[in-house]
């Protein structure tokens, strides 16, 4: 009965870490307009409202358009720097890298106010542009993370092997290299999203007048009449993150198991 | 296998009259401060099965990619069929890579990675299906065109490689350690069918490979290198039987060395006085005076060129007499270490020399410490002066 | 495909340029610009251009500062010591007691939490806190209590609760993988020379384990000092951090000078503090090798 209380604390941890999301659902479909127990009775009223707010459905549409951008942007950028690090030698290598992954560690406060003040003084209007250009650079260590995962698992003289059998540099990466990280670039573009999605700080902060999803979520915070529908909105957002993250996971293992490498462990 | 196998007689001495395939003059090589090919001198016939045999890091690979159009040269000239390689592109040369990985592409199908290099081919769709069919016939995959390429076994894999390799009909097969991933009994039967494959299809075949062995048995001729630079080119049985250095005669197997004093040319050779052995005649062409070594001049000869003779038993060549020093029985074989008498004369040093005999039923392993006689012949000894 | 040096390195920096100038133009200059801020006079809206260390001698001596830099770096030391300590038994669990298919599993189960709105997390654990929340409605309806406990919400033991939650997964996952570094045949040498199993955890596994545990402290300490959210929500903006002080003063009070050297003064407590874990951790480095 070798680590049954180790088990029983895992199991136990899981439920903390569960315990927010799964009250969630609790009460976005409780019919009280009070979060607390008991609960009061069944309803779809607060979806119902949800969907029906002008607001929010601005809200949605900037975070949407915001997401699918800096998604795009960052696996970009992030392509480009995982197969300099993944292929090349060049000078100042680590700095250089350590530069681009800095964001991961950074706190996102300091990343926001000072892009925030640099904006203001260049007197650039704060919109979705300014949230995108955040979102962004803090998706970019990511991209670039699970994209270096997905060249590094290729065997090099795969590309010479297409080279050899008369290929250009460059057909060769769309023949070879391209379908063998697919799966990599699907992962980062979902990873992306999520991230951009549920990023708060940086929107608070540089969006100007334009809600996205959570701060138009934070600005509701304030009323509890609000918060039923705030309610339906979070339970709608995490399992759209759940189904995200579970077909970036589905296309992380496929990569995986198309390049013939091993499961080394989950995101990260 | 249309065609009939050759011999192997037959097959070298055509092709050591056939025109030149690839011709390196003076190739140098750097990455950054390490100097990895030293002025490379080297001509490879049309229709050789050629060999670039070395320890790692002697720039063996090296040369290959040079070859391939991978790695780019400081200075000097690739001549493939007679054509400057210079700036022509790895995707533009007459050659074809079977890679040490084998790089086959995981994400196609058996027969997809076959026809891979026909892309640009100008064939119809069914006619590059017959010809990647044939592919896969001549390497023994018939049929194995629809799986999937990351189920195949490490053979198998080997053999696309080699189909997808040879349907571009290249004027040089390149192959980078081509069987160093397999396990022993596979390596000695790929090898086999690599020398069929090769006669079969007449393509000059270029082989990457740090062991002797497959170098010896695979090869019509054999490049040995050392530090970047050739060390010794020659076909296999000179080059085991007449290594022109001591190293070259390490990396190739096991040799013994005795120390020699060098009494003076004649007509056919040079005469030495040898401890041990004393005063013998090396014919001319078992003389080599490149060795670059200054431990002085000595006499090698391999293991299996000295026999220990059993009492009664027919004597050929010369006599020696000895004391057995150590005994290894490997099964099939048994080794002798033996000081020989008087081999200590020349510096007070012992040298025991190694005899190698194939254990035949009916004669007993001898034991430590016992007398025995050594035969051995003055034409199996090699000279380094 | 030519690959000399020269090539190689032309043609990396090539490939990294765009990422890199990214870094530079997005990061790295706003970072510099709030730098340079820090050493300048502030008039009243606008910045005067005229070198002073002032602000910096107001950020480390001003009472109200100095108590919300203690106040930030307390809880984060105290989120991340609850974190990793919690976060060490599952890593553990997870590296020595599952199976190896289901590892991918477990990983997945405990990352998604962290994937999902981290804002709707932590008001959640307002909602489940609150003096009319989950836990106190809860216990009323059971009759366990009759007055709401009050001591569940706007403070720090609630700051604490809240964070060690959202940061739980960046904690497991560094040591999971320190821990699925270790030979498993070193357990049993130090079983086999004699030691109990207790004796093993902590002469051998725990001292090869600290990597994993220093890099986990690190990746949680970072944010969490940082955060925002959380003082705001669960804080009920009446015990701020250091990421609201710095908002307040840059935005609400506009002492940008002000509020660049106490954002330069947050980075530098972060990178000290991360120099210290570097250190550590190349010293459990150096002892492995």
């Amino acid at each position: 009965m070798k680590g049954g209380g180790l088990r029983a604390y895992a199991i136990l941890y899981l439920l903390f870490l569960y315990a927010p999301i799964l009250l969630l659902p609790i009460f976005a479909f409780n019919s009280g307009t009070v979060i607390a127990f008991p609960l009061k009775g069944f309803t779809t009223q607060w979806f119902a409202q949800m969907v029906g707010n002008d607001s929010m459905r601005r809200a949605l549409g900037n975070s949407l358009t915001i997401a699918v951008c800096a998604s795009i942007f960052a696996t970009c950028l992030g392509i480009f720097a995982a197969r300099a690090s993944t292929r090349f030698e060049f000078p100042a290598k680590g700095p250089i890298m350590g530069l681009i992954m800095l964001p991961l560690v950074l706190p996102e406060i300091i990343v926001s106010i000072s892009l925030l003040v640099v904006l203001l003084s260049l007197g650039v209007k704060l919109n979705i542009l300014t949230v995108i250009l955040g979102h962004t650079l803090i998706c970019m260590p990511y991209a670039t993370v699970i994209l270096s995962t997905a060249f590094n698992s290729l065997d090099r003289s795969l590309e010479e092997a297409a080279y050899d059998l008369g290929e250009t540099k460059w057909s060769a990466f769309r023949l070879v290299i391209l379908p063998l990280v697919m799966p990599g670039i699907i992962s980062s573009l979902l990873m992306s999203f999520t991230i951009s999605l549920d990023e708060f700080i940086i929107a608070f902060f540089l969006a100007g007048n334009e809600p996205t999803l959570p701060t138009y979520i934070f600005s509701q915070l304030r009323f509890p009449k609000q918060i039923p529908t705030i309610m339906a909105l979070g339970t709608v957002l995490v399992v759209m993150s759940i189904i995200l993250l579970t077909i970036a996971e589905y296309f992380r293992r496929r990569g995986i198991a198309k390049t013939g490498a091993k499961d080394t462990g989950g995101f990260l | 296998m249309t065609t009939p196998a050759s011999s192997t007689a037959a097959h070298r001495a055509r092709t050591a009259a056939a025109r030149p395939m690839i011709e390196c003059r003076g190739i140098q090589k750097h990455y950054g401060d390490y100097h990895a090919l030293r002025g490379i001198d080297l001509t490879i016939r049309a229709g050789e099965f050629f060999s670039l045999l070395g320890p790692s890091g002697c720039g063996k690979t090296t040369l290959l990619r040079t070859i391939a159009g991978f790695e780019d040269i400081q200075s000097g000239v690739i001549l493939i069929d007679g054509q400057d390689m210079d700036g022509v592109q790895a995707n533009a040369r007459p050659t074809n890579m079977v890679f040490q990985s084998y790089a086959i592409f995981p994400h196609l199908t058996v027969a997809e990675n076959v026809g891979f290099g026909l892309r640009r081919d100008p064939r119809s769709k069914a006619e590059k299906a017959a010809a990647v069919e044939e592919a896969l016939e001549m390497v023994g995959l018939k049929g194995y065109g629809k799986r999937a390429s990351h189920a195949l076994s490490g053979g198998q894999r080997q053999r696309v490689a080699l189909a997808r390799a040879l349907i571009l009909k290249p004027k040089v097969l390149l192959l980078d350690e081509p069987l160093s991933a397999l396990d022993r009994k596979m390596r000695e039967q790929m090898q086999v069918e690599l020398i069929k494959l090769q006669r079969q299809v007449g393509i000059t075949f270029v082989l990457v490979t740090h062991d002797q062995e497959e170098a010896l048995v695979m090869s019509d001729r054999i490049a040995v290198m050392f530090e970047g630079q050739i060390a010794q080119l020659d076909g296999p049985e000179a080059l085991y039987a007449r290594p022109t250095s001591r190293r070259v005669a390490n990396f190739i197997g096991v040799m013994n060395f005795l120390p020699a004093h060098v009494l003076g040319d004649t007509p056919d050779g040079v005469e030495v006085e040898v401890p041990g052995l004393g005063r013998v005649e090396i014919p001319a062409k078992n003389v080599s005076s490149k060795d670059p070594d200054d431990e002085g001049p000595s006499v090698g000869f391999r293991p299996e060129a000295v026999s220990l003779v059993g009492a009664g038993q027919p004597v050929q060549g010369r006599v020696t007499e000895g004391v057995i020093d150590e005994v290894v029985y490997y099964g099939d074989m048994t080794y002798y270490d033996v000081r020989l008498d008087g081999s200590a004369s020349f510096d007070g040093k012992a040298r025991p020399i190694r005899i190698a005999m194939r254990n035949v039923f009916g004669r007993e392993v001898q034991d430590v410490g016992t007398r025995a006689k050594v035969s051995w012949s003055p034409g199996s000894l090699v000279l380094f002066r | 495909m030519a690959s000399g040096n020269r090539s190689q390195s032309v043609q990396g920096l090539t490939l990294i340029s765009p990422p890199l100038a990214y870094a530079l133009l997005v990061m790295a200059a706003p970072l510099l610009t709030i730098l340079a801020y820090s050493f300048l006079k502030d008039g009243y809206l606008t910045v005067v251009r005229e070198f002073t260390l002032e602000n910096y001698r107001a950020v480390w001596t001003d009472p109200i500062v100095r108590t919300i830099m203690l106040r930030s770096l307390g809880v984060a030391a105290l989120v991340t010591l609850v974190t990793v300590v919690l976060a060490f038994p599952v890593a553990y669990f997870l590296s020595f007691v599952v199976s190896p298919s289901r590892k991918s599993m477990w990983l997945f189960l405990i990352t998604i939490p962290f994937w999902t709105s981290y804002l709707i997390r932590v008001f959640l654990w307002k909602v489940i806190l609150g003096y009319n929340g989950v836990v106190n409605s809860g216990l009323k309806t059971l009759g366990i209590i009759e007055q709401p406990l009050s001591f569940l919400l706007y403070n720090v033991n609630s700051m604490v609760i809240t964070l060690a939650h959202a940061y739980a997964p960046f904690a497991i996952l560094p040591i999971f993988i320190a821990l699925e570094k270790i030979d498993r045949s070193l357990l049993e040498a130090g079983r086999d020379l004699g030691e109990s199993r207790a004796m093993t955890f902590w002469r051998v596994t725990l001292p090869l384990a600290m990597p994993g545990v220093v890099a986990a402290a690190l990746i949680v300490f970072i944010p969490t000092i940082g955060d925002y959210v959380t003082p705001a929500l669960i804080g009920g903006g009446k015990i701020p951090m250091i990421a609201n002080l710095i908002q307040s003063q840059m935005l609400d009070l506009d002492n940008r000078p002000l509020g660049s050297a106490l954002a330069v003064t947050a980075m530098l407590i972060v990178a000290v503090f991360s120099l210290i874990f570097v250190a550590l951790n190349r010293r459990f480095l150096k002892v492995r090798q």
